[in-house]
């Protein structure tokens, strides 16, 4: 049998659910210090100065860290910005402590370390710095008024980058349009939220001058190769180990921050091992963010309702940094032409600095919102044709048979966007099919009857994953006859350690279990990417695969020697090499293992190569692109506005499942964030940039209240591009949620004339739309 | 460094007696004096539930809660609620549902799991989402989580009848 696309039980389960995890705050190294953070109070200020003296004299403080404190030269070096564009006007991201300007409420200003973290909190407190409050730039479109207050005391203007994304002819899509519609929406979104903050525990070894840090990051290479960089030191000299548990990244986890430097930098200086862990206040401060975007948009359609043209611009908020530089807006960009044949399309991007956080992917990476705006035009379009938005959607769609299909955009690696594969009629035929649609405006129709406002949405999205250029993983039959896998990959409870072990378990004829995956440790595997952009499964995955196969034949060539006997009358099974049809005939892997790790003195024979391992790096020529489509029932209440979701259906497709349990999951808790980002996230700033949601209170994630049961059903078209045929599975559930939940409540407020161009969709926005739809209605 | 004091308390069936500071949280004793690292830390403000423990038989978030006012009681966390060997009933049902995918939040959700299913073994799936809205996942989209309180309650139900 085969293990992959079985839903085998997750290897991971059982330490998780015993209380045996192991997150990074749960490490006790000896001698351990525990830092905290003096953070700005200011979204804009210049700092005068610091005066330590009162933190530093309380006992049990061990040192108070500035920017002047730091060695160089990491004192100087900036973070290094990931993803350099052209576009972009000032690269600048953090220096590891603030030097003399803070640009956001939140920016680490000082570092201090003490013997536990209640005292640490303390000492914080008792630092004294002086600021002088500089005026600061809140809102992303008033920051771009001549003469608005700068997020950077030393630019003219809050312009990070401005530039078109653009292909076709659009003017001449607009000059012969039979319509034209144009849309103005606001398009928000909070941040990742894991339920584990951020965290990093760094110990150097001055002796072999070796630096170790264990941080929850999605990408520990990355953050490796970074502090090399900053550091000018080798990167042999430093490991970074994500710990086997991380409670979730959705994102921000896969960057750098500086409190990472600052941990390092305290652990050298003061040679003991520092531990930082972030609380939700910080997290919310200073952990980065997607945020807002406002787009101007119009369509150009035929007289059908095929579309000729989309143009417009947007405005992106970048906040007061670009670490992973201009890559969620350009996303976002990219993604709006999405399942259509769009012949032309012309964006303006524009993105503003603001005295606030920086903002980077979150689990959706800019495409929710871009799926809101596509789709938003799609019912529009259907609104004002008189056409049922089904029907709108399927007069738009790329067909199966252009397959692959060149979009006409370029990607952010200078390559076409090309759609490798999929059928996106058929998956949104199976997804009205599963939330039985046809049979909806009766429902809707009796539901008025009885007083009740019930409305059906629709969503459908294309999303590249898989991104290359590779993620390693080593497969080795040890000398114990065990297996152990090794993979720069870093899961954040997506299941690697299960779906890799399902791929090796294939090629070497063991079960999952016995298989021991030991994810996220540069020590363990050279390079790598990192856990993001719905990748790992596409990447890690043919790799695992690829160096299984080698381990297998390694095997056998080595049995074949011990055995006397031909490779190919040999099997793989159980744990053992033997001979076809003869199962007692034949050598267990720890047997083999010993015989090819040698024998001192003794040469191996021809061919019989040093031991039982294999490192593989599969390299994607480009990016696999997984889709689907959503259906969404919600009843609003108009009284209150509030929105409650009676059902969810989604039709989905990643290519082959490796596990479809854990592929569910992964869709189950992308609409979870989804149902978030339509409905309740909103990371609020008042008009001096100052965070007025920092906590869970105040910032609502869903309830298990507020999520609904989810249907789904999966059409698997496997992609030429891997030999296992998979797509990313990761952010599907989130992209096209805001939309369809969002038409899913102007459906329910049809009889009113509301129209949603917004989100989260609020129940404050709800009641006010409904009293605008009231008072224009009174009017005409 | 803060003021002192000594406590009891019976912590997974065991006694115990510290010398504690009066400001420590009840998580962070558990977490870093008696090493029980099962007991996870989400927001520190009463929201999340990933530090939910049962303080005489009912759930309590161990981040509003001093140590010293755990003295005399009894506290069991997610190690407590582990048999040595294996994994319990309820642990199982996760595993068969797919209730957890980072188990961040998981420790958490079992100890109000077991409060809730122990006073109410037959319930409702509207009445699981109820219990359950005190503790946040962000990973699983709670369906997992919610099938895994039912299968239990429903095997319970057969093995009872
Ligand atoms: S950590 Fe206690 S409720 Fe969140
Ligand atoms: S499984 Fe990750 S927060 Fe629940």
């Amino acid at each position: 049998m085969s293990w992959v696309g079985s839903a085998v039980p997750r290897v991971e389960d059982p330490a998780l659910l015993s209380g045996k995890g192991r997150f990074v705050d749960d490490l006790q190294v000896p001698n351990m210090l525990h830092a905290a953070v003096v953070r700005s109070p200011y979204a804009h200020a210049r700092v005068r100065g610091i005066d330590k003296g009162a933190a530093l004299a309380l006992p049990g403080v061990h040192a108070v860290l500035t920017y002047e404190d730091l060695p160089e030269p990491f004192r100087e070096s900036r973070l290094l910005l990931l993803v350099p564009n052209p576009a972009i006007r000032y690269p600048v991201t953090y220096y590891t402590l603030a030097k003399d300007e803070v640009c956001f409420a939140g920016e680490a200003v000082a570092f201090v370390i003490a013997d536990d973290r209640y005292i640490a909190e303390d000492a914080a407190e008792l630092v004294d710095i002086d600021y002088e409050p500089l005026p600061m730039a809140s809102d992303c479109r008033a920051a771009l008024a001549p003469g608005a207050a700068v997020a950077h005391a030393d630019r003219p203007d809050n312009i990070a980058a401005d530039f078109p994304i653009a292909y076709g002819d659009i003017d001449a899509a607009f000059a012969g349009a039979a319509h034209v519609f144009t849309e103005s929406i606001f398009a928000h979104r909070g941040g990742g939220h894991a339920i584990e903050c951020r965290g990093i525990v760094a110990a150097h070894d001055p002796v072999g001058d070796n630096m170790t840090l264990w941080v929850n990051t999605q990408s520990p290479h990355m953050l490796r190769d970074v502090y090399a960089k900053m550091m000018g030191v080798s990167e042999s000299r430093i490991r970074v180990i994500a710990p086997a548990d991380v409670g979730g990244g959705f994102g921000p986890k896969g960057m750098y921050y500086q409190e990472h430097f600052c941990a390092a930098a305290a652990a050298r200086l003061l040679g003991r091992p520092v531990k930082w862990i972030e609380d939700r206040r910080e997290n919310f401060l200073s952990t980065y963010q997607e945020r807002d975007q406002h787009w101007d948009v119009e369509v150009a359609v035929d007289a059908e309702g095929r579309l000729r043209g989309v143009r417009g611009s947007l405005i992106h908020d970048a906040g007061a940094y670009l670490p992973w530089g201009i890559i969620t807006p350009f996303i976002s960009a990219t993604t709006v032409p999405g399942p259509y044949v769009l012949p032309a399309y012309h964006m303006n991007l524009t993105v503003v600095f603001t005295n606030k956080v920086a903002t980077t992917p979150v689990r959706g990476a800019g495409r929710p919102q871009a799926a809101f705006v596509m789709e938003r035009l799609m019912d529009r379009i259907a609104r004002e044709l008189d056409l049922d938005p089904v029907e709108v959607r399927r007069r738009n769609f790329i067909q199966p048979e252009q397959m692959p299909y060149s979009v006409g955009l370029v990607f952010r690696d200078g390559s076409p966007v090309v759609y490798d594969s999929g059928d996106y009629p058929a998956c949104q035929e199976k997804a009205i099919a599963l939330a039985d649609y046809e049979s909806f405006r009766e429902r809707q129709a009796e539901a008025r009857q009885a007083g009740r406002y019930i409305g059906i949405g629709l969503g459908s999205y294309v999303e590249g994953t898989g991104l290359g250029p590779f993620e390693g993983v080593s497969v080795k039959v040890e000398m114990s006859g065990k297996v152990a896998v090794q993979t720069g990959a870093a899961p954040q409870g997506q299941g690697h350690q299960t779906m890799l072990a399902q791929i090796v378990a294939d090629q070497l004829g063991v079960k999952p279990e016995d298989i021991a995956v030991t994810p996220g440790d540069t020590g363990g595997v050279g390079i790598g990417i990192g856990t993001f952009a719905s990748r790992i499964t596409a990447n890690a995955g043919p790799s695992a695969q690829l160096a299984a196969t080698g381990v297998r034949e390694k095997l056998v060539r080595a049995a074949a020697h011990l055995l006397e006997a031909a490779e190919a009358d040999l099997d793989v099974a159980d744990g053992r090499v033997f001979i076809k049809g003869v199962p007692d005939h034949g050598k267990t892997f720890a047997e083999i293992a010993t015989f090819a790790n040698g024998m001192p003195g003794f040469s191996l024979p021809g061919g019989v190569t040093p031991g039982l391992d294999e490192t593989a790096y599969f390299t994607p020529e480009r990016s696999t692109y997984a889709n689907g489509a959503h259906v969404v029932e919600v009843e609003v209440d108009i009284e209150t506005g509030a929105v409650t979701i009676l059902r969810y259906s989604t039709a989905h497709d990643c290519g082959a499942m490796i596990n479809p349990k854990m592929v569910d999951g992964q869709v189950l808790g992308g609409v979870a964030h989804g149902v978030g980002n339509a409905l309740f996230e909103w990371m609020r700033y008042d008009d001096d940039a100052q965070p007025q949601t920092v906590s869970f209170g105040e910032y609502l994630i869903p309830m298990a209240t507020d999520v609904p049961r989810v249907d789904q059903v999966h059409i698997q078209t496997p992609t030429p591009l891997n030999p296992l045929g998979v797509k990313g599975a990761g952010e599907g559930g989130t992209i096209p949620a805001i939309a369809a939940i969002a038409a899913a409540v102007e459906d329910a407020l049809s009889p009113f004339g509301v129209h949603i161009t917004q989100t989260p969709v609020t129940p404050p926005y709800i009641l006010e739309r409904l009293d605008a739809a009231k008072r224009t209605e009174s009017l005409g | 460094m803060g003021e002192r004091r000594d406590i009891t308390l019976t912590v997974n069936g065991a006694s115990v007696s510290r010398d504690v500071e009066v400001r420590w949280t009840l998580v962070d004793f558990l977490r870093h004096e008696l090493e029980l690292t099962g007991t996870h830390v989400g927001c520190e403000h009463g929201v999340c539930g990933a530090c939910t423990v049962l303080i005489d038989g009912r759930s309590a978030r161990s981040c509003l809660m001093l140590a010293v006012q755990a003295d005399g009681h009894e506290v069991t966390t997610v190690e407590g609620l582990s048999p040595a060997e294996g994994l319990s009933p309820l642990q199982q049902a996760f595993v068969d549902n797919h209730g957890l995918q980072c188990g961040y939040c998981t420790p958490g959700i079992l100890c109000t799991l077991t409060e809730f299913l122990e006073t109410n073994p037959d319930p409702s799936e509207e009445e699981i989402r109820i219990a359950l809205s005190g503790n946040l996942c962000r990973c699983t989209g709670y369906q997992g989580i919610v099938d895994a309180a039912l299968a239990y309650a429903r095997s319970n139900k057969g093995s009872a009848e």
